[in-house]
């Protein structure tokens, strides 16, 4: 049985994949344009174009060695269990902000903070190091995670094509939308979109992990979709119960404090 | 010679440390209760799958067990805060 042989599951899989990087992407998006902005282009264009072929080269080299060597039941056994962490990571830390109990990324700070820091750096002529590297650390270690995303997320499902389509196209679309506004994308709504990722590696990864210990799918991938819904409403749940108070020493509600 | 700076660049003999460093932040971090939860989570799993009778129930436990993973490290999280 292979899991997201159907449309469903494939469409799962190419929404989480195409959601995570496009968060991760326009969280490297703010450094890159803070690099450019004071430090200029060319070695800012150069340091994201280096780092995107070393992340393009992991996939390449790790994707296809974990297709052909490594047992399909183990794969998914491994691939299971760190998408469940991660996804939970990413799960807990969305709910926590979307109760207010945990600040929420603000682009446009993080881009004047970028901007200030490296305003102080002294100029450079020619080629600049100084852009070619913060801009090339920005985007290969957002980059990571999605590289993670879409080998474990890939490999698993025998779609490692699918995987980096979607992610290619995520980074493509940020690329597009930064081109055409021109600033960091403050207005992308960050936390609905890590929830929305968050549930779906969480879906996967108890798919695939109990598939790799022999357990038995009612419906086979069908199952995806129904374990989507069943973390959403867990996760609607816990949010519920933050912003009333539940678990909270002092019992205040955290309706109104974002920030905390 | 001046000691490597944590943002530094590795160079090929810290590899192995910058490496595990990584995965040590990727997989536990500040929510160690995530890692040890989804392996008990597992365990459990492969345990009741040895008897092919109690294939079907692990996976339908499998949620709510995962589930119980998450509300206890955001139960941990507000109790923090």
């Amino acid at each position: 049985m292979i899991a997201t042989a159907t449309p469903t599951g494939a469409a799962v899989l190419a929404t989480a994949v195409f959601l995570a990087c496009a968060v991760e992407m326009v969280e490297a998006l703010t450094i890159v344009l803070a690099v450019g902005v004071t430090r200029g282009w060319r070695s800012t264009v150069e340091g994201v174009a280096a780092a995107l072929a070393a992340l393009v080269a992991l996939v390449v080299v790790f994707g296809p060695a974990l297709v052909h060597w490594v047992p399909l039941s183990w794969l998914r056994l491994v691939v299971g269990g760190l998408l469940l962490v991660f996804g939970l990571q990413w799960l807990r830390k969305a709910v926590l902000r979307a109760a207010g109990l945990k600040a929420k990324h603000d682009e446009d700070a993080i881009f004047a903070e970028q901007v200030d820091e490296l305003s102080a750096l002294p100029a450079s002529s020619g080629r600049d190091a100084t852009a070619f590297t913060v801009a090339f650390k920005g985007v290969f270690l957002e980059g990571l995670e999605v590289v993670v995303i879409v080998i474990t997320l890939g490999t698993a499902s025998r779609r490692l094509g699918l995987a980096a389509l979607a992610a290619a196209a995520a980074v493509l679309a940020v690329v597009v939308v930064g081109l055409l506004v021109h600033r960091q994308l403050s207005g992308v709504p960050e936390n609905a979109m890590k929830m929305g990722v968050g549930l779906m590696l969480v879906s996967f990864g108890t798919f695939w992990s109990a598939e790799g210990v022999h357990a038995s799918w009612p419906g086979s991938d069908l199952a995806i979709p129904v374990l989507v819904a069943f973390y959403g409403a867990v996760a609607w749940l816990l949010v519920a119960g933050l912003r009333r108070g539940a678990w909270r020493p002092d019992g205040r509600t955290s309706a109104g404090s974002a920030n905390a | 010679m001046p000691e490597p700076g944590p943002d530094d660049p590795p160079t090929p003999a810290r590899w192995p440390t910058a490496l595990g460093r990584f995965w040590w932040e990727f997989l536990i971090g500040d929510t160690p209760e995530l890692f040890l939860g989804v392996v008990a989570v597992v365990g459990l799993l492969a345990v009741l799958c040895l008897r092919p009778g109690l294939r079907t129930a692990a996976a339908l436990l499998a949620p709510l067990l995962v589930a119980g993973v998450l509300a206890a490290s955001v139960r941990r999280a507000a109790r923090r805060r």
